[in-house]
């Protein structure tokens, strides 16, 4: 392979996959957030009929 | 079944990119003029292909949602709209590499480009809208005729190297310049990278579809426990 301007041929892959994977990070955090709030949603509505 | 769909599609994606990247590095031939960095293209042009195709799926998904009011409509239009907003922040990211050692310059106001960061913005601020409107019904309304309208924007950024002169460089594959501008084996190569972003870009939406049905259920069981 023609090795000019690999530096920049690779923060540009890099940049792609850091994108991607910086949103991937979001979704699982999002996740996680909205799993609590359900289950934090749940127990008190359980709470709130059984009073 | 979702999991088991979403981990067929992983699967798929992460062998097809391993694929990919290893023609892209090692089998493709050199650009005569570029060196090594002429390789982004195969990044770049193909997270722009799927961005175009994840903001035609929110503006369709939108359209059935003010035709049919389905709620898991307007879920696909966000999550598409989302997703597709990911790829167009790498589509603008490797182009902006690639012009730094190409072009000498980071940024121009070149009618391609400009279109470009006009179509982020505005699914951008389609995001924005979302989170500004409270009700469920009201927001899904409004965001679904931004969606379909936002779509006009796409359709200018696709094209502007036709329409005016422009800095950015003009189409090279066959189906555009009706053939011979471009060497078979790396127009195959954008194709096939369009196909594992497709993937990427399919789990991505599918996740982010899930967490905005469960999204509605908290709505829901938030207006239960008002009313207890």
């Amino acid at each position: 392979m023609d090795a000019r301007n690999f530096t920049y041929m690779f923060y540009g892959f890099l940049a792609a996959w850091m994108i991607l994977v910086a949103y991937l990070v979001s979704l699982v955090a999002r996740e996680r957030r909205i799993r609590a709030q359900m289950d934090g949603l749940k127990r008190m509505l359980d709470q709130r009929e059984q009073t | 079944m979702r999991e088991k769909i979403l981990y067929v599609l992983a699967a798929a994606a992460a062998l097809l990119l391993a694929r990919n990247l290893h023609g892209i590095l090692l089998r493709l031939p050199d650009e005569a003029a570029q060196g090594a960095i002429y390789r982004i293209i195969f990044f770049h042009v193909p997270a722009w292909f799927t961005c175009f195709t994840a903001f035609l799926v929110a503006g369709a998904a939108s359209a059935w949602y003010l035709w049919r009011r389905n709620a898991r409509c307007d879920a696909l239009a966000v999550s598409a709209v989302e997703v597709g907003l990911v790829f167009t922040t790498v589509g603008l990211a490797t182009g902006m590499i690639w012009a730094r050692i190409i072009w000498g310059i980071w940024w121009t106001w070149d009618p391609r480009l400009t279109w470009a960061l006009v179509t982020w913005l505005i699914y951008g601020g389609y995001l924005m809208l979302r989170r500004a409107i409270d009700d469920p019904d009201t927001r899904a309304k409004n965001s679904a005729v931004l969606g379909i309208f936002a779509f006009t924007s796409v359709v200018i950024t696709y094209k502007a190297i036709d329409w005016w002169r422009t800095q950015h460089p003009a189409a090279v594959l066959s189906f555009r310049t009706g053939g011979g501008t471009i060497d078979a084996a790396m127009e195959s190569m954008f194709y096939w990278n369009w196909l594992a972003m497709l993937l990427v870009a399919a789990i991505l939406v599918m996740i982010r579809m899930r967490q905005e049905e469960v999204g509605r259920e908290i709505d829901a069981l938030r207006r239960r426990a008002h009313a207890l």
